[in-house]
């Protein structure tokens, strides 16, 4: 268990957070026809729009209701009324996600009862899903935010009873830290046992970066509401990421055993994701898996020279700390600055590292220089910190706004962690370095047996 | 909501300078120009949004964002104003207020050492300190946080007021001007005060376009004094009130701003722009007139005339080898700056259609010139839908879309070639060398052989 440090101080420099409302505007969108709608003031939205523009490359619907001086004072339930109406005449949802920002969570809104009144006295919005979750800017990060609007959907549209269970349909609850490219691998796997998973929320058909046929106002792919309701009927739900345990929870509640796992980056953690789905199934697993499997371990004896004793500098929000880090300490690198968001999810200990600051990109770089870290592991606003401390950046985690096809990038299963290990080798050998006598210590060659004595020394 | 920060709100909206604000009547000019945003229906940045994009490309200073998470956590590092100097205006400065700070009323105080800790990690020039919706609505003075700090630190310590609620960018913008001007400029005095001595206002910058301008000013002996703010040091705003000219970029955000400093200083401005060559000579003619108006050597503007006469010929030069390869395609152009109309004009030159454009924050004066550059109103729009937008494109009959980011996949996916010519760019296009990089863009961009492959049906579909 590492210990989980709180710096000390008012300031915070270089934020490695990002809001909970982008989180749960994030799982929103892996909803079928879905808005997600930001309670707050225009700029709420208008920033967080820019920064997943920037990270998928694709056109984000995302609103607001624009609460104003007004509002911000009274109340903006009559807000949310009119950007409901005025969503359903333009962009025609047939789910619309609210994640409440700290503007209206301080004023404390009874956003949930307003919610209830609206959708009582509005019978035109009978055919529309609508959920809230509170996603105070204030309290946690973007997992928690995501985290918050899966629960919030389970609530508001799995039925508490499921009736008849329908064999080999499972649940799968991926965690805000998978891509697009990973909850496809994962789901990928669940499939090649024979096992049909109903995805919550499955942003790999909707922000995993295609081109449709035409315009759309609303999310192109996601869950569909149907196989919402139908999640009670599963034989079982696998989640991914700790933060996603109380949402697994809430389908045991109605009758669906849940098992989570914390990550599913590395050997053993995949071989216990198998093993699950071996006795889910009742199957051995199918040749392509064991071969997979057999090109892992194949690419670890390859990769270990580079990665066995490599110090490592990581940041990100706790299950992704968790998936990667141990990740790489199965393959013998060393955890020596990690930095995450916050300590409540239980795999912000489980990072394997001695100590965890809870913190920023600040701390991550003087933690990363006074450790003599060889590689630093964060996101993209990592790269002036690396850039100072010259040190190679392998981005990871949200925002990666400065490079392409961050939705690919799959780092889970045994595909993805071969991988991943390739990655994390290949950004050492790229740090090339051809060795010269004064790196022992030893004098240069003397002059005289230069070929040319008047041709200045390399540079070096 | 604070007194102080209704009566900033309202100066900021009550510009006698303002083309706009000037055909209102007494009552609507009282009410501001802030439109009610429509709740589902609102795109755009807030004020602090606004405020932020005026004062962070002051270079040496620390910007320190006094609320929760999101308002700074999900947006810096990303604006692409360039430095030639100091890297500190690109760190990302927050008190990210928790719920127990916000609880425990302890946002003062922790601001009061969030603004002592980044005074001695960096010895910043400046720190802008940034309100938002959070910390208006509890109540946070900081105005008499900044000022208690610098007092103690000794550091110029400047509060920006600017929650989000109350209102645009725009307006944001236009506080931020307010801001200057009351707390940072006349602060400083020059050392050597010069005749060619200008204010460039409502610039920032971007992927360094200043400095595709420069070398002409440089050639004209004329120096940036007061900067406002693309590449600014504090000091060169402090010091902005001795400049002999001002040039506005932007009327929009920040004729306010010129307008006191004209008032307070003496200091006469003028509208103007570097995109499009005939609208870089008008700006490089205006400053020298000006300035010689104002006591400059009268050489300047022979000289002057001299530069542009070799620059523009130079640059046709450049561009008609790209004429054969643009001319008669068709531009639809969708953006609120109108000054990319003096970039049309040259387009037009060219050979290029201009098929549309779009007229939505345009003043009246704007309207006549579009008809004068375009020689109909047939083509002007105001708004236009996504939707539509998508299918005009779709359906052919436009080559390529000038626009900023908002439209940029409405483009993508109709499977038109898009140029960003907003804020967010990453190409600079000022200057005579800037209308010739932008017309390279357009050549690669439209003659990209990917665009007959991407409209091509696939296998299954011929």
């Amino acid at each position: 268990m590492a210990r989980l440090v709180h710096p000390r101080r008012a300031l915070s420099t270089n934020p490695l957070k990002t809001s909970a409302p982008l989180g749960a505007a994030m799982a929103y969108l892996g909803i079928a026809g879905a808005v997600p709608l930001f309670h707050g003031a225009q700029g709420c939205t208008a920033f967080a729009m820019v920064h997943l523009v920037r990270h998928f490359h694709e056109a984000i619907p995302l609103q607001t209701t624009a609460m104003n001086e007004i509002s911000a004072i009274l109340g903006g339930g009559e807000q949310i009324e009119a950007a409901i109406e005025n969503l359903l005449a333009r962009a025609k949802p047939q789910f619309i996600g609210i994640a409440s920002t700290a503007l209206a969570e301080t004023r404390g809104e009874d956003i949930a009862g307003e919610l209830r009144a609206i959708m009582e006295r509005r019978p035109d919005f009978a055919g529309l899903a609508v959920v809230h979750a509170a996603t105070p800017d204030f309290k946690g990060g973007l997992e928690d935010g995501w985290a918050r609007a899966v629960e919030a959907i389970i609530t508001a549209l799995v039925p508490a009873q499921g009736g008849a269970t329908v064999a080999g349909q499972v649940n799968f609850l991926p965690g805000s830290h998978l891509t697009p490219a990973e909850v496809e691998e994962i789901a990928g796997m669940i499939r090649a046992f024979g096992l049909t998973p109903i995805i919550l929320p499955d942003i790999s058909t909707s922000l995993d970066g295609h081109l449709a046929a035409d315009w759309s106002g609303t999310s192109t792919g996601g869950t569909p509401l149907a196989a919402i309701r139908a999640m009670a009927n599963s034989v079982a739900t696998l989640a991914v990421g700790e933060a996603m345990r109380p949402a697994a929870n809430l389908l045991a509640a109605r009758g669906v055993p849940a098992r989570v796992f914390g990550g599913l980056t590395g050997l053993r953690a995949t071989d216990a994701f198998v093993t699950a789905l071996m006795e889910l199934s009742g199957h051995e697993p199918p040749a392509i898996i064991k071969r997979d499997r057999a090109r892992l371990t194949d690419a670890c004896l390859d990769a270990h020279f580079q990665i066995g004793g490599l110090r490592v500098a990581l940041a990100a929000e706790p299950d992704l700390a968790f998936g990667l880090g141990s990740g790489l300490t199965a393959m013998g690198a060393e955890i020596v600055a990690a930095v995450t968001t916050a300590g409540q999810n239980p795999n912000a200990e489980r990072i394997p590292a001695d100590e965890v600051i809870i913190g920023d990109l600040g701390d991550l770089e003087r933690a990363a220089a006074a450790a003599g870290a060889q590689l630093m592991l964060t996101h993209a606003h990592g790269r002036m910190g690396a850039e100072r401390l010259h040190l190679p950046l392998v981005r990871a985690g949200f925002p990666i706004m400065d490079r392409l096809g961050a939705q690919d990038q799959c780092r889970v299963g045994y595909r993805g962690t071969r991988a991943f290990y390739f990655e994390i080798a290949n950004a050492v050998l790229a740090q090339s370095h051809r060795p010269r006598p004064e790196d022992f210590g030893a004098a240069r060659i003397d002059q005289e047996f230069e070929h040319a004595p008047d041709t200045p020394p390399a540079p070096h | 909501m604070a007194e102080a920060l209704k009566h900033q709100i309202e100066a900021a909206f009550d510009e006698p300078a303002c083309a706009t604000n000037r055909a209102k009547d007494a009552a609507s000019r009282r009410k501001g120009c802030s439109k009610a945003l429509t709740p589902g229906a609102a795109a755009g940045g807030c004020a602090f949004d606004g405020a932020k994009i005026a004062l962070q490309p002051i270079v040496d200073a620390a910007h320190l964002v006094h609320a929760p998470l999101g308002c700074e956590g999900n947006a810096w590092d990303n604006r692409g104003s360039a430095s030639s100097g100091p890297e500190l205006y690109r760190t990302g400065f927050t008190t990210d207020l928790t719920e127990m700070d916000i609880v425990m009323g302890q946002g003062e105080k922790k601001l009061f050492r969030a603004i002592r800790e980044v005074i001695e990690q960096q010895a910043p020039a400046a720190v802008f300190v940034y309100a938002t919706c959070v910390t208006a609505l509890i109540g946070d003075d900081i105005e008499a946080v900044c000022k208690a700090a610098a007092e103690r630190f000794e550091t110029p310590v400047i509060p920006v007021n600017v929650p989000g609620y109350v209102g645009s960018k725009n307006l944001g913008n236009r506080m931020a001007g307010e801001v200057l001007f009351k707390h940072v400029i006349g602060t400083l005095e020059p050392q050597a005060p010069g005749l060619c001595d200008i204010n460039l206002i409502g610039d920032f910058n971007l992927s360094g376009e200043l400095w595709q301008v420069k070398p002409l000013l440089d050639r004209l002996g004329i120096r940036v004094l007061g900067s406002i703010s693309g590449d600014a040091r504090y000091r060169q705003v402090a010091m902005a009130h001795r400049a002999r000219v001002s040039m506005l970029f932007c009327a929009h955000g920040y004729v306010n701003l010129a307008r006191k400093l004209q008032e307070t200083y003496g200091i006469p401005y003028f509208e103007g722009s570097f995109y499009g060559i005939s609208d870089t000579s008008d700006a490089l003619r205006t400053i020298c007139r000006m300035l010689a108006d104002r006591g400059a050597p009268a050489d300047l503007i022979p000289r002057c005339e001299a530069l542009i006469a070799e620059e523009e010929a130079r640059t046709w030069a450049t561009l008609e080898p790209y004429r054969p390869r643009i001319a008669g395609r068709r531009v639809l152009l969708y953006t609120g700056g109108h000054k990319t109309w003096s970039v049309v004009s040259a387009l037009q030159e060219l050979g290029m259609e201009v098929v549309g454009t779009s007229m939505r924050k345009a003043t009246p004066d704007d309207r006549g010139r579009v008809v004068q550059i375009m020689g109909t109103e047939a083509h002007m729009f105001d708004n236009m839908a996504p939707r539509e937008m998508f299918k005009l494109l779709r359906e052919a009959r436009a080559d390529v879309l000038m626009s900023g980011a908002r439209s940029q996949f409405v483009a993508l996916k109709a499977r038109v070639p898009w140029i960003d010519v907003n804020q967010e760019k990453h190409e600079p296009y000022a200057g005579y060398m800037g209308m010739v990089q932008l017309v390279k863009t357009l050549d690669r961009s439209i003659n990209n052989p990917v665009w007959a492959d991407l409209r091509a049906p696939a296998p299954w579909e011929v």
